[in-house]
């Protein structure tokens, strides 16, 4: 991902001086999405900051783990944010809305909860557009190394002579 | 004449795939002083270049060539081009394998005669047994180093398999241990043993698990009777007027097409690509494909039936670390009809990396249900059913004429429907391995369905009557007597043990066979 150094770092007034905050926590600016506590931020090459904004809730809403942080689900969508992908995206992102606003929400980010944005996302399961995006989750979020150690995963063990040494029968709780 | 062997050469046995089959049949033959051929479609990998990384290994080693699916089995749905998880490399699947090393049981052999009659189901008897099999799986064990055979001890029990014993135990199985695995529980052959480092499935770092990669094949090599061309893809058997075949033509890594002329045939691509040689090799005078006068041919493909159960608990486990199948229940084995069904199944300790859970958990699952089980998944025990599935002649592979490979060939496609007896067992094996977790505490447990295969089986089976398969006791093919099979393909049956050291100890066995021919000029 993309982390732009000016954008980093930036106060949360600061980013908001260059943006508005959105939906559950983003602040979108005229080329940038970033956290609202400025931790993370990535520069847009292709997309609408709007539309990776709700590109990046949607993936939480797919795969949510309130233990995974806004940055990683940002880093698994970012592969949309290129001049090939850019119709299908901002097309499929429009028809999400387009359900939002069809239930009277302005669009996906301004719902609230989380079990009213799931039923949007029921409703067009069956969709390319949303297989696309789910099936490129699995390996986008999941197979960040920096995701693993969230979930307790230690990797490859090899390069520490495996774990003979280091604990592979080491459970405690087994009477 | 010594490797490399001229192209022209019509003494050589040319061998199609170097895997539990193809790989030790080569390594076999050159040690009987025949000279040898071996074709490999995949590229040459040692245990330093592979990866310890789910998918960027997957990447390195796996078949990705296009394949397509179809069958009501869930592998279609939800992993359409990816029928097999098998890989592409000198070793074949042999740098992928667990390392569980069963024999048949006595009774699998004549599963027509112990099963009788089951209805859609295609069952016959292997032409041999296990009396006859006996010397040759010993060869194998020793071959491969398996533990718990000879006077090999076992191996370490891990965390995963801490809580599947006790669990087991809990239940009043018996048959549990860490399995009879090719994976050295101490030095053995010149390798190591193994450091629990995890990742057996993406080839053995430190030589600790057998694969014919880095022993048969390198030592069939040393003889000076064996050469190996890797990254060459073959296309087609050949034959002459006779009918006899006379040559394999291929792609070498360049896209330059080639003739090998032979003297005899083995084909060990794995129970896909073997019939899809065969039936690509139609010609006028075997308008239906090579060896295929019965039909037979890419019929009663076979998979074992599969399945996985995962466990979560209050506490972590870590199942990634250790052996990754060291561990079994044996128990359930046996043929016994009064449950439900007729032979048996294992349960194997089996444990997935994170990349791989979120892939296989529950293919298209969303949503919390599917992410809660995730963030448990430290505290998650898992393994894997193989059981006995039933031959049908309509579980085929076929070739599918409007999707090409990079060489312009038709494409496998493989169909696969279960049998209400696959059904009956997966849904017992699901409820034992559950209640093996429920007895150890387990606040969760997710029925797993089954991954692309990895036990491929039986699309050229033995028979005794030529009308029945596709070879003969040997291998032989009951059409051509100078082409064999010489890998999972020949499976008459399944069984219910993890296949590779059935494999190989046909292998070897082929090996006499073909050798003791070739000495009386009967090839």
């Amino acid at each position: 991902m993309t982390i732009k150094t000016d954008l980093k770092g930036l106060t949360r007034r600061q980013l908001l001086s260059r943006g508005a905050a959105a939906g559950a926590g983003f602040v979108i600016g005229t080329n940038f999405v970033s956290g609202q506590d400025a931790a993370w931020a990535t520069e847009m090459n292709a997309l609408k900051p709007d539309t990776m904004a709700t590109l990046i809730q949607m993936a939480r809403d797919i795969y949510p783990h309130d233990k995974v942080a806004d940055e990683f689900y940002a880093a698994a969508v970012k592969g949309y944010d290129v001049p090939d992908a850019v119709d299908d995206t901002e097309a499929g992102i429009e028809m999400l809305n387009g359900v939002a606003r069809g239930k009277g929400y302005g669009s996906y980010l301004d719902i609230g909860w989380e079990r009213d944005r799931v039923d949007i996302l029921r409703s067009i399961e069956d969709s390319a557009f949303f297989q696309k995006i789910r099936g490129g989750l699995v390996t986008g979020l999941y197979n960040q190394k920096a995701v693993w150690p969230i979930f307790g995963y230690e990797g490859e063990s090899y390069s520490q002579g495996g774990y003979i040494n280091r604990g592979f029968d080491d459970i405690t709780w087994i009477g | 004449m010594a490797a490399p062997f001229d192209k022209t050469d019509d003494s050589v046995v040319v061998i199609i795939g170097t895997g539990a089959g193809g790989g030790v049949l080569a390594n076999e033959l050159a040690q009987k002083g025949v000279s040898v051929v071996s074709l490999e479609a995949g590229g040459r990998y040692l245990p330093e270049d592979y990866v310890n990384d789910e998918w960027e290994s997957f990447g390195q080693l796996a078949w990705l060539d296009p394949r397509t699916t179809s069958g009501d089995w869930r592998v279609s749905r939800d992993f359409s081009g990816l029928p097999a998880w098998i890989v592409k490399a000198v070793g074949g699947t042999t740098t992928h394998w667990a390392g569980a090393s069963l024999r048949f049981q006595d009774h699998e052999w004549k599963a027509k005669t112990n099963y009788g009659a089951v209805q859609g189901a295609n069952l016959l008897d292997w032409p041999i047994d296990a009396a006859e099999m006996a010397p040759y799986y010993e060869k194998a064990e020793t071959k491969l180093g398996v533990t718990r055979t000879g006077d090999r001890t076992g191996l370490p029990g891990n965390n995963n398999f801490k809580v599947f014993e006790a669990g087991a135990k809990k239940l009043g199985y018996n048959d549990v241990h860490t399995g009879r695995m090719a994976i050295n529980s101490s030095e053995y052959d010149g390798r190591m043993a193994c450091q629990q480092t995890g990742f057996c499935f993406q080839g053995c770092k430190w030589g600790a698990k057998w694969s014919s990669a880095y022993t048969d094949i390198p030592r069939g090599e040393a003889t000076g009777n064996l050469e190996v061309r890797d990254r060459c893809h073959v296309l087609r058997i050949e034959h002459g007027a006779d009918g006899r075949v006379n040559g394999v033509v291929y792609m070498d890594k360049d896209g330059v097409e080639h003739k090998q002329v032979a003297r005899v045939v083995c084909v060990a691509g794995n129970s896909i690509e073997s019939p899809r040689i065969l039936l690509n090799s139609a010609t006028a005078m075997y308008p239906d494909g090579m060896a295929n006068s019965s039909g037979q041919v890419g019929r009663n493909y076979m998979r074992h039936l599969t399945g996985s159960v995962y466990g979560i608990f209050d506490k972590p486990v870590k199942m990634w670390r250790g052996t990754t199948m060291a561990g079994i229940m044996q128990d359930e084995v046996r043929h016994d009809p009064a449950r439900g069904f007729v032979g048996g199944y294992e349960l194997e300790t089996l444990g997935l990396g994170l990349p791989f859970m979120a892939a296989f958990l529950d293919p298209g699952g969303w949503g919390r249900e599917f992410t809660t089980a995730l963030d448990s998944y430290e505290n998650m025990a898992g393994m894997w059913i193989v059981g006995e599935d039933m031959p049908q002649e309509t579980n085929r592979v076929t070739l599918n004429m409007d999707v090409k490979d990079q060489f312009g060939m038709p494409v496998a496609n493989v169909h696969y429907s279960d049998h209400a007896n696959d059904r009956a067992m997966r849904d017992h094996a699901f409820g034992r391995g559950q209640a093996i977790y429920d007895a150890m505490g387990a606040t969760r447990t997710l029925p797993t369905p089954p991954y692309p295969s990895t036990h491929n089986l039986g699309t050229n089976r033995m028979s005794e009557n030529p009308r029945d398969g596709v070879v003969n006791r040997n291998g032989r093919t009951h059409d051509i007597e100078n082409l064999f099979v010489s890998d999972g393909s020949q499976f008459t049956t399944g069984a219910a043990e993890n296949p590779t050291l059935t494999i190989v100890a046909l292998a070897i066995r082929q090996a006499d066979h073909i050798a003791a021919e070739l000495g009386r000029g009967n090839l």
